[in-house]
């Protein structure tokens, strides 16, 4: 950990400590019907659209009704985008003639776009038309970040209200997401990184006459717009295929650091909404305290790895910083590192440096970030119900360990809301380690592991895990692109998406329905740092521990065999 | 599920009209105005158009008058820039070490007389294939070879690097580096002007953003 580190570090968590009261602020403004400053021109739009559908916002859904919309916008989204990728070559805006996607990758990528993962098994700039990354793409990067927003809500709704049947409306909230949200922001935040170099142009290639004579075929497009929304939503997945590495996608260390901020902006923001919400600010303080306190460990972490490097490495007489192996100059370690750690805690999966090529122990703080359920911060709402459903479990143990009936802001937790968040803490590892391990089983699920020794075992169980959680990054040398892959880990990405949004959900409407008991000076307070150590406890272990023994095979074998100088194979 | 097949339709229909085409298109259409030269992808160009490459990707430069940018695995030959790519080889993999091990003993062979650690972005490959920079340490490890071929004075040289050395952005950001392209052309541009006295220029170099 150097100085340059730790200052990138402190300016991160200035700016995002700083963003939440205001962004939050707002969205709870947006999503509780009160005016905001964009109304006068929003307001007409929201209304005229509402219209068009049929949804008027006074007609609020039960938690099922609401999930059912929630699957049915997704069904309707992952096949218009299935059938798009399946004919690009017919339809028009592909001026680089590329042909259509296979259907097991058509498949994958569907689900992956639907389900906020962006786990991308084919390169953008070689494989995809302009139309498919604009009105594919680029829509499910918006509607999936929504979708994750709008759970979230209807969640702090159900804990917020009483004895309410109704947790929202989902298309309602959706409008709101996209109008007031997501589409304004980015709109700011696109041209910002055209100024920073981002090109936005819908020529898809210019060819150029290098200095020395050679020829070059430079691949652009609307890359701008693209990267905007995939980083504020939280989606990930690049216009080209290495990402915020690719200098057209991330030209500076300005964008690095706009880019990092957007990738927490909404999440963090939404602990405060939920504060506002439930009517105690320091509800959701505690909750990014705990967020914060995880992701700064993880960032120690990894930049004592990432700078210490290997010994194999410092033998051949390189200067410091040794760690560039798939690292670009103008991010360095330290903002590389920082990157790293934020995309896997964000669910974001974009990536500016190659995660394969990454220290053993850094590799391993992106997979414990993920396995956690990514509730770091987390994708845009997902991250924010995914650590409500841990907040319902390290009540209920409290509750069990003084033998008081648990509650939460004055809700009973009873065996219905911890059943359902035990179903929703199940998701993880039943997909990772029982994917993961069928994986180990088929030969031709194997093959797709390149790298010799335990970092093959990293390898694949980072796919599981990025699969599974929605994160959407890789270990670039693990081969995604075989029929079995693309469908076993678009299975994940399923699974990992809709099995935990319905318990979520479900939890919701219970909760809501729920009448409010008074404080008690024996009630156990959710706001102090004893809940925030039991909170930080619970994720330790519950989430954790599951994965000791695979993680110590992995990356805890491949950081010890480093040490003693060992090289594979 | 039923009451859900018309808002979805519709909403579906709407979105993708407003994000997959009318936001796409402002924002290109805004960029074009505030900022044209990035917007078209911070291209270079002779003064007859003809496009020379992009300032913000590396392309390929193998002669000894010029400095050589970061090994490349964008591509099979490298610097393909409609296929970025890297090794992805992990820390403990021989074939990671063995690269690196070559194209160490290949920089030291490059710069004879050259002492001291090598720097690491010079014979690493970058995460795109693609990284337009250098470490400044990295650039001026090239000077001898560049100084030689081109006949003129390392000093000199090195000083067109110090010139073009960005500083971390905002003094906090990044990491200090110079831009391969935007240095090559500072030196041909050299070569053109009749006294050495006159400062480098490189087209394009007023609108860096």
């Amino acid at each position: 950990m150097n100085a340059e580190s730790i200052l990138i570090l402190l300016a991160f968590c200035t700016v995002i400590a700083a963003l939440t009261p205001v962004l939050g602020g707002y969205l709870e403004r947006v999503f509780t019907g009160k005016r905001t400053v964009v109304s006068v021109v929003l307001g007409p739009v929201e209304r005229m659209l509402s219209r068009l559908m049929g949804v008027r916002a006074d007609q609020e859904q039960s938690w099922s009704s609401y999930a059912a919309s929630v699957l049915a916008v997704n069904l309707g989204g992952a096949l218009a985008l299935y059938a798009l990728l399946r004919t690009q070559d017919l339809l028009p805006l592909n001026p680089a003639g590329v042909p259509a996607v296979e259907p097991a990758v058509a498949f994958n990528m569907a689900v992956s776009f639907v389900t906020n993962t962006n786990w991308q098994a084919i390169s953008g700039e070689t494989s995809l038309s302009l139309l498919s990354q604009m009105a594919g793409l680029g829509v499910q990067n918006f509607l999936s970040a929504a979708t994750g927003l709008v759970v979230a809500i209807a969640l702090m709704r159900g804990v917020a209200r009483r004895s309410s049947r109704t947790v929202g409306n989902y298309y309602q909230d959706m409008i709101r997401a996209v109008l007031y949200v997501l589409a304004p922001l980015c709109l700011i935040g696109a041209l910002v990184l055209v100024w920073q170099g981002v090109p936005q142009t819908l020529q898809a290639r210019v060819e150029a006459t290098t200095i020395e004579g050679g020829a070059q075929t430079l691949a652009l497009g609307p890359v701008a717009s693209q990267v905007m929304i995939k980083n504020l939503g939280t989606n990930g997945g690049g216009f080209f295929g290495q990402n915020a590495a690719h200098p057209y996608e991330n030209p500076t260390p300005l964008s690095n650091f706009l880019t990092l901020v957007s990738v927490f902006a909404l999440g963090a923001a939404l602990t405060n909404t939920f504060g506002r919400m439930v009517g105690d600010a320091r509800q959701g303080w505690a909750l990014l305290g705990v967020m914060g306190i995880l992701f700064v460990g993880g960032v120690i972490a990894a930049s004592v790895a990432e700078n210490h490097s290997t010994p194999a490495l410092h033998a051949l007489g390189l200067a410091n910083p040794v760690a560039m192996e798939g690292k670009e100059v103008r991010f360095g370690v330290p903002g590389s590192t920082l990157f790293a750690v934020v995309t896997t805690a964000a669910s974001n999966g974009a990536v500016n440096a190659m995660h394969d090529s990454l220290m053993p122990l850094s590799g391993l703080v992106t997979l414990v970030n993920m396995l956690l359920g990514e509730i770091i911060v987390g994708g845009v709402g997902a991250g924010f119900y995914g650590m409500i459903v841990f907040v319902l479990l390290s009540v209920f143990l409290a509750g069990l360990m003084v033998g008081r009936s648990p509650e939460y802001r004055g809700k009973k937790i009873e065996a219905r809301e911890i059943t359902l968040a035990v179903l929703a803490i199940l998701v993880m590892p039943v997909l990772v380690l029982g994917l993961g391990a069928l994986s180990c089983l088929v030969p031709e699920a194997l093959a797709s592991v390149q790298a010799p020794g335990p970092h093959g075992l990293t390898q694949l169980l980072y796919a599981h895990a990025s699969a599974a959680a929605n994160n959407g990054s890789a270990f670039g040398g693990f081969v995604a692109n075989t029929p079995y892959q693309n469908t076993a880990l678009g299975l994940a990405m399923l699974g990992g998406r809709f099995l935990v949004i319905i318990p979520v959900l479900a939890i919701a409407g219970s909760l809501a329905a729920k009448r409010a008991t008074p404080e008690t000076p024996g009630t156990f307070p959710t706001h102090g740092p004893l809940f925030m150590l039991l909170l930080g406890g619970v994720i330790g272990i519950v989430g954790g521990l599951t994965f000791l023994p695979v993680l110590v095979l992995g990356p805890g074998a491949e950081h010890l065999r480093m040490l003693s100088g060992t090289l594979f194979p | 599920m039923m009451h859900d097949v018309r808002p979805t339709l519709v909403f579906l229909a709407v979105m993708t009209a407003l994000l997959g085409f009318a936001y796409p298109l402002a924002v290109a259409g805004l960029a074009q105005v505030l900022f044209p030269f990035q917007a078209g992808g911070s291209l270079i160009q002779d003064r007859d158009k003809t496009v020379r490459g992009s300032a913000l990707i590396a392309q390929s430069f193998t002669r000894d008058r010029y400095f050589h940018p970061r090994p490349s695995l964008a591509g099979p030959a490298g610097f393909d820039a409609t296929a970025s790519g890297a090794s992805n080889l992990g820390p403990t993999d021989r074939a990671l070490v063995d690269t690196i091990a070559r194209r160490v003993a290949d920089a030291r062979a490059a710069a004879p007389g050259t002492r001291g650690k090598i720097p690491a972005d010079l014979v690493t490959a970058s995460a795109s294939g693609l990284d337009p920079d250098l470490s400044p340490e990295a650039a001026l490890w090239q000077v001898p070879r560049v100084a030689r071929a081109r006949g003129l004075p390392e000093d000199r040289v090195r000083q067109v690097v110090e010139t073009l050395r960005a500083p971390p952005q905002g003094g906090l950001l990044g990491q200090p580096r110079v831009n391969v392209l935007r240095l090559n052309l500072a030196l041909d541009a050299l070569d053109r002007l009749p006294s050495p006295g006159a400062g480098p220029t490189a087209p394009g170099s007023g609108s860096t953003p």
